[in-house]
């Protein structure tokens, strides 16, 4: 076995990050010929492990550092201090290595040829990796199957849709059975029905092979079908770990009811914690905390009042975040 | 074995690619061909008053002419190969897809730059070729040798050329707009390759120098080749010697630029 031999974690530990930092050097012109040179610190001394077979939540705003770590997690970013491995490859040494075992998928970039049929990539991707006959064509019969490919094989991939592309991308990254899959954005820009069809196809990959998904995302859905356990980051740092029922009690986050009343009425006398932040004609917003269900205060709702219509708002991760730092000034 | 199979693949993946673009390559020959028809009667001018001017005559220095246009795309003598979609790559940070890969940066991009440049020889350099061989008087070799020699010679321009590009889009990582480069290179292309006149014209210290560049290997070399004007093994020598060098130092670039990468966007 070559997984993590040299473990500081014990078994299992299919992914080790430990202190990790990343530093980039920027410069920065301030006059005619003065540059002045400035550090960020886009990874500060990020720590965390992920065992084989888990699907993780990886998420924070734009710029948190995400995709930086997934840059180093396949080793062509290095990291400026700590410790990385996965399946027991340190990644920006033996990036080649480490390239048969792990899958990649960067929502907003192709691995796919432009101007040539789906299909080319695929038989590119055979020889690249050196997958035996036999296992390509299951693989690919699997993924063509499953993701719904049939039709676009011979289609050149300069005329797919956004959604197809992402599908055609997903089975790029798995033609050769990586152990670990990480997803930079997989849903980014999909519509409804093709973000179901990604999402049940990551959940039976997991499911069925065991394959160890780390997922970025700015769509908390994503997160809440998928993931067990969700990291956040940012600013470089990781500022939760756990399950995603966790962060909202961490980041005391609320969920919005929206209420559609016959007529105006004055605001909706609400069981606490639930209680109206806005009332607009007879259309009114009601918080309540995201752990609860929104049975009883909707039930309570439609018997007391003339209730037309009604829509639950998730709060997104943006405003889970900046509540979690509100928590933090005022403890 | 296995990696010879992989960059066959993308080498075949680079010459479907530009076989793709039907009407590209229509519009390619009739250039090609438009700019030969000038630059013939420019030379048939010069050579009118300069008889054996850089050692050829009038039918050389016209099959000169059309092995130029012949040349012109497949060894990127005016740039469009693989380089503005590897700069691109860099500036937008696709790059780092090309990174992750089992497979080395500069050897997937050379294969994919020969595939490109043996369609573009036959897409776009042979109609030229038998346009000018047949309404003007050409010299020809009658020894398949001879035309052996010759494509040996056109391969090894088309990987020094491929060499020169390479140092060019890797600037990218640090210019972050290579567009300058890129422009410089495509003027050097251009004159220093023979393109516009045979280096052999060319007198004293700066006919030496331009001969002596890697670029007359992308045009003068070969043709001198087929005109019987040089030695083969020894026009092998300075190309494959040109090759070697210009591998060597982008691989050394590579091995910086991707120490040093920052690869673009998020």
């Amino acid at each position: 076995m070559d997984s993590a031999g040299d473990s500081a974690f014990g078994d299992g530990a299919f992914i080790e990050v430990d202190r990790v930092e990343k530093v980039f050097d920027v410069r920065r012109k301030t006059g005619f010929l003065k540059r002045e040179r400035r550090q960020v610190r886009a990874v500060d001394s990020i720590s965390f492990t992920v065992p084989r077979g888990e699907m993780v939540g990886y998420i924070g705003p734009n710029g948190a550092g995400k995709s930086t770590t997934i840059k180093m997690l396949t080793g062509i970013l290095t990291p400026s201090g700590g410790r990385l491995r996965v399946a027991g490859i340190d990644p920006s040494r033996e990036r080649s290595r480490l390239a048969h075992r792990i899958g990649v998928v960067f929502g907003q970039r192709t691995t796919l040829w432009w101007d040539l049929p789906l299909i080319d990539s695929y038989r590119l991707t055979h020889r690249m990796y050196r997958i035996p006959d036999a296992r390509y064509r299951a693989n690919l019969d699997r993924c063509v199957e499953l993701l719904e490919l049939g039709a676009l094989l011979d289609v050149p991939v300069r005329q797919l849709s956004l959604g197809q592309r992402m599908r055609g991308d997903i089975a790029a990254a798995l033609l050769h059975d990586p152990e670990v899959l990480y997803l930079d954005e997989p849903t980014i820009g999909l519509d409804v029905v093709s973000k179901a069809r990604v999402r049940a196809f990551l959940r039976d990959l997991n499911a069925e092979r065991g394959t160890t998904v780390l997922l970025t995302t700015h769509d908390l859905q994503d997160i809440e079908q998928l993931c067990s356990r969700v990291m956040v980051i940012d600013q470089g740092r990781l500022m939760y770990d756990g399950p995603l029922a966790g962060l909202h009690e961490a980041g005391e986050s609320e969920r919005t009811l929206v209420v559609d009343l016959e007529r105006e009425l004055p605001p909706i006398d609400a069981p606490a914690p639930a209680r109206v932040v806005r009332v607009e004609g007879p259309r009114q917003w009601l918080a309540f905390p995201a752990a609860q269900s929104a049975a009883p205060l909707v039930a309570r709702i439609a018997a007391e009042y003339p209730l037309v219509d009604l829509s639950v708002r998730e709060p997104d991760i943006e405003a889970v975040i900046a509540k979690m730092y509100e928590e933090r000034a005022t403890a | 074995m296995g990696a010879g199979r992989l960059y066959a693949a993308v080498a075949a993946g680079g010459f479907r690619r530009y076989a793709t673009y039907r009407a590209a390559t229509a519009a390619g020959v009739f250039a090609n061909t438009v700019f030969g028809l000038i630059l013939v009667h420019t030379y048939l001018a010069l050579w009118d008053e300069r008889p054996q001017l850089g050692g050829y005559d009038q039918a050389q220095a016209v099959t000169y002419v059309w092995l130029g246009q012949a040349l012109l795309a497949a060894a990127a003598i005016g740039g469009g190969g693989f380089e503005d979609e590897l700069m691109e790559r860099i500036r937008t940070g696709d790059v780092a897809i090309d990174l992750y890969r089992p497979a080395d940066l500069q050897l997937w991009w050379l294969a994919a730059d020969l595939g490109r440049a043996a369609f573009q020889l036959l897409g776009r350099g042979v109609v030229p070729f038998a346009f000018g061989a047949l309404f003007f008087d050409v010299e020809l070799p009658s020894r398949p040798g001879v035309w052996a020699a010759f494509l040996v010679a056109v391969v090894l321009g088309m990987v020094v050329s491929f060499g020169i590009r390479y140092l060019v889009a890797l600037s990218a990582f640090w210019l972050i707009d290579g567009t300058g480069v890129a422009q410089m290179a495509w003027l050097a292309g251009f004159f220093c390759s023979g393109m516009l006149l045979p280096l052999n014209v060319f007198p004293g210290g700066l006919g030496e120098a331009v001969r002596a560049l890697p670029w007359s290997s992308l045009l003068q070399a070969p043709a001198d080749v087929l005109l019987g004007k040089a030695d083969a093994l020894g026009t092998f020598a300075f190309q494959a010697a040109w090759a070697v060098a210009l591998l060597a130092a982008g691989r050394l670039v590579q091995s910086a630029a991707t120490r040093r990468v920052v690869v673009q966007g998020g």
